[in-house]
């Protein structure tokens, strides 16, 4: 518990800043509509207030600040606002029993899950199988590392639409395959770096002292190389489930997508929905804070049960 | 060569190759080694004793000469699983208990589980470590480390048992306690050990036979044949006979510094 004040700290810190930030930023909108309501403006009209800065405006209209803090579509929401939105698209939806409407961030972020869990998973493999043939073979590990980083050049956002062309040139139905070979693609790099640096951390005597026991090399991979990269893995899991999500939100946002938190962040951009896209960023937040837990309890339970000091 | 002689090394040569030109890490060297002895190898830094014991365990290769273990070159005793070696760090797996340690190498040459069982059992009592299989190694001291690594060593009855510095990181006091024990061992056990050490209160404490060697190039300047009896109490380091070695010890290291 005595973790939780500075972290609280941090966080009260950022919900004031951006609490205060809100002012200037919906300050034009603001004074838009309480015009159009009737009310007398310094100065009048929109296209004039352009050329004055948002901090003369706050400062000459300071009555209609707080206006601001309550619209309905604002520039920036508020924390209050972003709260209440994620409320209404997920508990209030599952109080309704409409858990798994379209409306509900709940089914879309279980869209994105599914993706993340099966990218996660093959990026995952991918890595440790990288990593493995890299340890053992020399051409592999010459050929291999050099194409691994430049894979990691390319810009995913670039790379995204054209794999979700090929799966479908290639007649792969809907987005998950595709969406999960984006988040493969991003995960599997930090696992790749991680284990080839575990599976090389045995020290010279670790490694003379199996070949004093005559081991064969699979039984120094299992019984030495392997558990002791595990410390290794389990932190490139941590940066991989989230590249992974990352990775599959991406995948969302090329047009057509409909469900999944990167398509609510779209479409919100698109029908100028600020809120949607604040409470779409928020659940995506939310799920890659409770996957990184995830894996780090993973960590801690394994680690300490094969004897490591936690 | 008798036929007790375990090691037998000919002229045996080894020279790295490394950037700033060769290295003569051996030269030369000649040394039989009789079955039951203790036999310590003692010298400063770059005289060669780790790289000789390296070369019996065939760890490293040699470039020039001849040298046989148990008869037969170090690779075949090596494929045999003629000898346990101790390394400097303990090396235990932070993964494993200890007993899970010791079980290692009887995992990797296919010991049966009830023979592991028992022969694990065996080994600790043997180092005094009875009691301490299901720890793991944080929890138990460096001495008891290093205890655990012997151990490990001993785990398959190798005959020969090659220890490289394994006390040279433990204070003064738990390294007499463990020399006292390795004595013990070594006469309950009869098995020949190389010992690769700093210290010479240690290596004429322990030795059958001391040999000392010096650097640049790394070669054998002195083989003492203790004449001190099998039976050693902490107490016969105070003894003339001791002294007499230890002397004659730290007179061979100096004649091997001549030339600086």
């Amino acid at each position: 518990m005595r973790n939780a004040i500075p972290v609280l700290t941090v966080l009260v810190v950022l919900v004031g800043l951006w609490w205060a930030a809100v002012a200037p930023m919906n300050i034009r909108p603001a004074l838009d509509l309480a015009e159009r309501g009737g009310a007398v403006i310094v100065p009048e009209g929109s296209v004039q207030r352009r050329e004055v800065s948002v901090w003369t405006l706050m400062l000459k209209n300071s009555s209609h600040v707080s206006a601001g803090y309550d619209l309905k579509r604002p520039r920036l929401p508020t924390p209050a606002q972003v709260g209440q939105e994620i409320w209404k698209t997920t508990g209030a939806m599952v109080l309704k029993g409409r858990t798994w409407s379209k409306r509900s961030l709940i089914y879309h972020s279980w869209i994105t899950l599914q993706s993340t869990l099966w990218g996660f998973l093959l990026g995952t493999s991918l890595g440790i199988l990288g990593a493995v043939a890299i340890t053992y073979s020399r051409v592999t590990s010459m050929s291999l590392m050099p194409w691994a980083i430049i894979s990691q050049t390319i810009p995913i956002v670039a790379l995204a639409p054209m794999i979700i062309v090929v799966a479908n040139q290639v007649g792969v139905e809907g987005r998950g395959v595709p969406k999960a070979i984006i988040s493969a693609y991003l995960c599997y790099f930090p696992v790749l770096v991680s284990m080839v640096k575990g599976l090389n951390s045995p020290k010279p005597a670790e490694l003379d002292l199996l070949k004093t026991y005559n081991a064969s090399g699979t039984q120094s991979f299992w019984k030495l190389r392997l558990p002791a990269s595990l410390p290794y893995f389990f932190t490139s899991l941590k940066v991989g489930v989230a590249a992974a999500l990352v990775g599959t939100i991406v995948g969302e946002l090329p047009t057509g997508a409909i469900s999944g938190l990167g398509a609510r962040i779209l479409i919100g951009d698109q029908f100028g929905t600020p809120l949607a896209i604040w409470s779409a960023l928020f659940l995506a937040a939310i799920l890659a804070g409770l996957l990184v837990t995830f894996v780090d309890t993973m960590q801690r339970v394994t680690l300490r049960k094969m004897g490591f000091r936690a | 060569m008798t036929n007790n002689t375990i090691v037998s090394a000919k002229d045996l040569s080894l020279t790295f190759q490394t950037n700033d030109g060769p290295v003569h890490a051996l030269s030369d060297v000649n040394l039989d080694i009789e079955k039951g002895d203790f036999v310590s190898f003692i010298g400063p830094s770059g005289c060669g004793k780790t790289t000789f014991l390296r070369v019996m365990a065939d760890l490293e290769q040699p470039t020039g000469g001849e040298i046989t273990v148990n008869g037969v070159s170090p690779r075949e005793a090596r494929l045999a699983r003629a000898y346990g070696y101790v390394f400097q760090a303990a090396g235990l797996y932070p993964w494993r208990t200890i007993g899970g340690n010791i079980r290692l190498p009887l995992e990797i040459m296919g010991y049966s589980k009830a023979d592991q069982a028992e022969r694990v059992s065996r080994v600790l009592e043997l180092v005094d470590l009875a009691g301490f299989e299901k720890k793991y190694p944080w929890q138990l001291s460096g001495g008891m480390q290093q205890r655990a690594s012997i151990a490990r060593a001993l785990a398959f009855d190798a005959d020969i048992l090659l220890m490289d510095e394994p006390f040279g990181a433990l204070d003064e006091i738990v390294r007499d306690h463990l020399n006292e024990q390795l004595l013990k061992l070594w006469a309950d056990t009869g098995k020949t050990i190389g010992f690769v050490t700093h210290s010479i209160p240690e290596a004429v404490y322990l030795s059958t036979k001391i040999v000392v060697m010096s650097p640049r190039p790394g070669r054998v300047t002195d083989v003492i044949e203790s004449p001190l009896p099998k039976e050693r109490p902490l107490d016969i380091r105070d003894t003339p006979e001791f002294l007499e070695i230890a002397h004659r010890v730290r007179e061979g290291l100096r004649a091997g510094h001549s030339y600086d």
